[in-house]
Formats: C-alpha cells, structure tokens, sequence
C-alpha cells in the first residue's frame, strides 16, 4: 500500500488547524503525530480512512480515494466500540467476521494477555483492559494501514511493551502505522509530524 | 448551469431584484383581493362563503408547490453540494408551513358554513394536515441539529423521503376517506369552475405565488447575512485566542 | 452476507434486555385504552383493531432511539465503515435484528391483546396477517429517522415528530385490513416493499452523516 498525502488542510469552523501538509507513507512506514491538544491531530488521522474529507489538498492510497480502500485499514479512536453486555471474546468475533478476519480470535486474546477473561462482559473490564482488547481488534483482520489514535495513553509499561513488539511485527511484515500520541513511544524510523509547528522529520 | 450559485452573486441579484418582486406581489394581491372579494359575485348556493376560497384554494396549492420546491432545491443540495440550495429548502420550509397553515384555517372556516363542522376528516383536509406535521419535523430537524451542513443535509434526505411519501399518504387517506364514506368534497377543480369565479382565483394563485418569491428572497438573504455574522463571530473569538497587531487590524476592517 | 448475519446475530445478541420495553408499552397501551372510552364489548371490537394497530405503531417509536445511537456514540459506525461491505447492507441487518427482536413479539401478542377487546375467530386472524405483513415498513421507515436523530442528545421528541407523520400510510391500510377481513392488505404490502427498498438508502446516508 502506498499512502500519498498532497496539501492537506483542516477548516473546523473557522479555525484552520493545519495547512499544506504533504508526506508519503510507504509499506513499513510510519508516522507520529504530535502536538498540543486541539491541533488536529484527530481529525488528520481521521482524513486517512476517509472519515472526514480535507478542506483542502488530497489523499491517495494505491490511487484511490480513502473511502475506496478502507476495508484497506484499521482504525483505532477514542471511543472504543465496546458493548457493556458483550464478553470480550463476543467482540473480537464479531469485528472478526464483519472486518473479514481469518478467525483467530484466540490468538489475539492471547497476545494481548487477555484469555483469562475472554468470557468477562466488557463492561466490567478496566480502562487498560479495554484498551487491549480494542488494540486485539487489529490481529484479528488483516490491514495493510493501521491509524491509531491515542492507542496506549491507558495501557501500563508492559502493555505498552506489547504494543510496541506488536508495531514493529507488523511493520516487518509490510503494514504501516500511522500514530497520534503525546507520550514517548519507541516507533522508530518514523515520519514525525508536529502539529502547530510546521513539519519535522 | 447555476446561475447565482455564489452567495455573493446571489446578494446583490436579490438585492436588486426584491423591491419590483415585491412591487409585482402587492399589486397582484390588490387587484386580487378588490376583483374575488368585492366585484366578483357572491355564489347561489353559498353565498358570500364562496369568497373564502380565494383564500383557501391558492394556499393549498402553494403550500404543495412549496414542499415540491423544497423537496428540489433539497435534491439539488444532496447531489451537487449546493450551498444556496441548501438555504433556498432551508427558507422554503416556514412559507410552506404557513401556507399550510392558512388552508387549514381557512378550510375550517368555509367548513363550518358547509359542512356544520369545524373540521371535517375530508380526504384533503386531512392530507393536508399530514403535510403541515412534515413540513414541522423538516423544521424541528434544522433547529435540532447545531452543525449547520450536517443539518442540511439530514434535512434534504428528510425532505426527499418525504416527497416520496406524500403520494403515498395522498392514495392512502384517500383510501381510508372513501372506507370510511367520509362527507361529500366541496371540491373546485380549476377547469369545470365558472370563469366568473377562476380568473381572480388564478390572479390570486398569481399573487400568492409573487409573494412566495418575495418572501424566500427576503428569508435567503437574512439567512446569508446570519451565516456571514456567525462566521464573523468565530473569526474574532479564534483570533482574540492569539492576540497579534494584525489581527487586531483586521477584525476591525 | 456473512456481515449482513454477523450484524444480525449480533444485535439480536444485544437486544436481549432491550426488547421487553416495548412489548410491556404496547400492553399497557391496550389496556389504558378500554379505561379511557369504557367497557362496552360493542364499542371494544369497533375501536380494538385500530388501537391495536395505534398501539403497535407507538410502541415501535418508543424503540427505536436507539436502534443507532449506541453505535454512532462509541464509534462501532466507524468500524462499519471499515467492513468494506455497503453499509446500507448492514442497516438493513440491524433493521432485521430490530423487527425481529422488538417487534415481532408484538406481533405474537396482539391476537391476546385481540381477544380482550372482543375480537374473535376471523377477526384475530386478519389482525395478526396485517401486523405480520405491515409492521416491517415500521421498523423500516423509523429506521431512517433513527438514523437521522442518533447523534442528538435529546432525539426522542424530534424522532416522534419526523416519523409519525410518514407511518400515516401503513397506519391507514394496516388498520383498515386488520379491521376489514383483507381490503387494503394488498397496499399494505405494498408500503412495506417500498419501504424496505427506500430505507437502506436514506438510512445509511444519514448514517454515513454522523462520521467526520
């Protein structure tokens, strides 16, 4: 998958949050997004499936349009898609069968330390658990892009650990990610965007 | 293929245009009203209770032909993105609604005459007050929704589902009047009206209609100006977020 | 289809608490109805299969808030969209799952509900088929105004406004073929074909609405 971001801006009302923004992500690649809060940093990673159109500039994915490839790609946002009465196991067969997965639901469990309480009704996981289960959700289709909001500001050193392994696995194998996060995450060799202050590499 | 599809266009086209529009309405619902309710005859059988219908009938009729009007410039909105379009449903809805209104009110008052009762369940009378509740729910979904191009839009989908219903809820009250053997319709059908009565009733259709697009200018171009001060408004509270010398000079000019 | 089943089985899964609401409504509607005009069995089996028909009508709008919100609230639309299948397949499994789940037991109990209003034998019968055949373009129309209100935090009122005026028609043939051994049945399926093939549409374009 090659991703081609040409002059990207965002209006939201009347404050435009980012201008021109220009990169080109390739299989393997990666891109941080950093910045403030209320910079856009959501709303450019949501442009990248297509769920919000830019104000200006375009996106290119294999030279289709975002909404044209997006059973192409994950997305991982702040609110989570998780049913109070759903186990955890429930969800990821479900988003498994819908998102076209080959079914290995307990493998995601498992590498996600989540087996013990695969049968535990979502609503009564704890932040981090939900976090992890919403982070299996990405094992359980294949995607060749992975947009991740904010994925691991509830997740603890050892998840975050996971996470990390689980990115640069899946970057070996070709996929790329692309980041929001205000913490200090060890993707390496990544494309850094910091939002408010121009574009850094 | 649009010829004042820019808002700026659009202000000083209907800037020029709305004092004759308005000038044309007056002069024909003037005329309009001396020749159906002072020189045309009174009806044998109904008396002066005739003259209500050069009310009622022009506004039943508008207030269809707006809900076709709304129901089009929704089309146009959804399909090519159109923001005067948008705006034109948007001003439309209220003189539907109004029209709406009227031949309800006014089909009471010749009903009681008529009829002996207020409000009759007439197959049109009641099809008609299915209208007036949809053209409500058009207006109540805009005023819900704070996101101005996300209502737009959810309320042309609404508008089209609806023109799509109407001759659904048309055919079935009509069904359910003739069920029911509902009273018998004091119906004017244009052609088979004595001329006496058509011409100052299509003079005041004339009239109603002039109105209808003095009316819509008037509201499209409050809703412009609104839309104009609103973004005004939150130029100048992003700007005061990062005081500048030249943003200080520019919220002023 | 396998999405169009997966969605299906999975809001049906859901339902499991959600779905006795409506009927309890619709029980408590017929039974407050004889309360308001009294008693007489003549005057019960007249006004029983419009009531019944009114009764199932409100009842199917007091369900559907929310038929989308939970989804539009906490982002499962987003993941919709991913799926790669058209949306308007799986509203058109979440509309399924709604009938299915809500408001076929209403179709179940009606011919009870029939019975304490002195309707009897062929009666019931013409009931029951008019529900069975008219209460999908219910589930079908409200599924567009669902679709419109989800993201509004007070969309109750607004939804019974929008929805309630476009239900007229199978209200009309609904009760009229309940009440009549069969007329207006055939108008009745009608309404419901139509609306089955315009629903998806408007629903997942007002759906894709709430995504930006």
């Amino acid at each position: 998958m090659l991703i081609e971001c040409d002059g990207l801006s965002c209006v939201r009302g009347d404050a435009a949050l980012f201008q021109a923004l220009s990169f080109d992500l390739e299989p393997g690649g990666a891109l941080l997004v950093r910045g403030a809060n209320g910079v856009g940093k959501t709303s450019l990673l949501r442009m990248l499936p297509g769920f919000l159109r830019p104000s200006a500039g375009t996106i290119l994915i294999d030279g289709e349009t975002p909404a044209d490839r997006a059973d192409r790609i994950h997305f991982v946002g702040h609110s989570d898609g998780l049913k109070a009465s759903q186990s955890a196991r429930q969800h990821l067969s479900f988003w498994s069968n819908l998102l076209n997965g080959p079914g290995n639901v307990d493998e995601a469990l498992a590498i996600w330390g989540l087996t013990a309480i695969a049968n535990l009704p979502c609503g009564v996981l704890s932040a981090g658990q939900r976090r992890r289960l919403v982070l299996a959700r990405l094992l359980v289709a294949e995607r060749d892009l992975w947009v991740l909001d904010e994925p691991t500001a509830p997740l603890d050193r050892a998840a975050s650990k996971i996470f990390i392994d689980q990115v640069a696995t899946y970057r070996s194998k070709g996929g790329i990610v692309a980041v929001a996060t205000h913490l200090d995450l060890a993707i390496g060799n990544a494309l850094e965007i910091r939002l408010g202050e121009g574009v850094q590499i | 293929m649009f010829g004042f599809a820019n808002p700026q266009r659009f202000m000083s086209f209907s800037g020029a245009a709305l004092p004759w529009v308005a000038a044309v309405t007056v002069i024909l619902l003037g005329v309009a009203a001396v020749w159906g309710l002072v020189l045309s005859p009174a009806d044998y059988q109904q008396g002066d209770t005739v003259r209500i219908m050069y009310v009622h009938v022009p506004a039943a009729w508008m207030a269809m032909a707006c809900y076709a009007a709304m129901a089009g410039a929704s089309f146009v909105s959804l399909i090519w993105g159109h923001a005067l379009a948008d705006v034109a449903a948007k001003a439309t809805a209220p003189l539907g609604a109004t029209f709406t209104g009227l031949a309800l009110v006014t089909g009471s008052l010749w009903g009681k005459p008529t009829w002996g009762a207020w409000w009759v369940w007439d197959a049109r009378l009641t099809s008609v007050l299915v209208l007036f509740f949809l053209y409500l729910g058009y207006m109540a979904l805009w005023s819900a929704i704070d996101d101005r191009i996300r209502a737009g839009r959810l309320a042309a989908i609404l508008a089209l589902v609806g023109a799509i219903n109407l001759p659904v809820i048309k055919f079935s009250v009509d069904f359910w009047n003739t069920l029911h053997q509902g009273t018998s319709v004091l119906r004017v059908d244009g052609p088979s009206l004595d001329t006496v009565f058509l011409y100052p009733l299509l003079m005041m259709a004339l009239g109603y209609m002039a109105l209808y697009v003095t009316l819509l200018l008037m509201r499209m171009r409050t809703e412009i100006w609104q839309q104009q001060t609103r973004a005004a408004a939150r130029r100048q509270a992003v700007e005061s977020e990062r005081p500048s010398p030249q943003t200080a000079e520019s919220t002023n000019g | 289809m396998k999405a169009l089943f997966a969605i299906l089985a999975r809001d049906m899964g859901l339902a499991r608490q959600g779905w006795g609401l409506a009927l309890g409504f619709f029980a408590l509607f017929v039974t407050l109805m004889p309360l308001a005009v009294g008693p007489n069995l003549e005057v019960l089996r007249q006004l029983g299969p419009g009531m019944i028909w009114l009764g199932a009508a409100l009842a199917t709008l007091i369900s559907l808030d929310r038929l989308y919100q939970a989804d539009v609230e906490d982002g499962s639309v987003d993941q919709l969209l991913l799926s790669g299948m058209p949306l308007e397949v799986l509203v058109l499994g979440k509309v399924a799952a709604h009938w299915l789940t809500t408001i076929l037991p209403l179709v179940i109990v009606a011919p009870l509900l029939g019975v304490m209003l002195n309707l009897e034998g062929q009666a019931l019968w013409a009931l029951a088929i008019s529900l069975a055949v008219g209460t999908p373009a219910l589930s079908f129309i409200g599924s567009i105004a669902a679709a419109m209100t989800a993201g509004q935090r007070r969309g109750g009122p607004l939804l019974s406004i929008l929805v309630l005026p476009l239900f007229v028609p199978t209200l009309i043939f609904g009760a009229a073929s309940a009440a009549s051994s069969g007329e207006g049945l055939a108008f009745l399926g009608a309404v419901t074909l139509l609306s089955a093939a315009i629903s998806p549409f408007a629903s997942a374009a007002a759906l894709r609405l709430h995504v930006s």
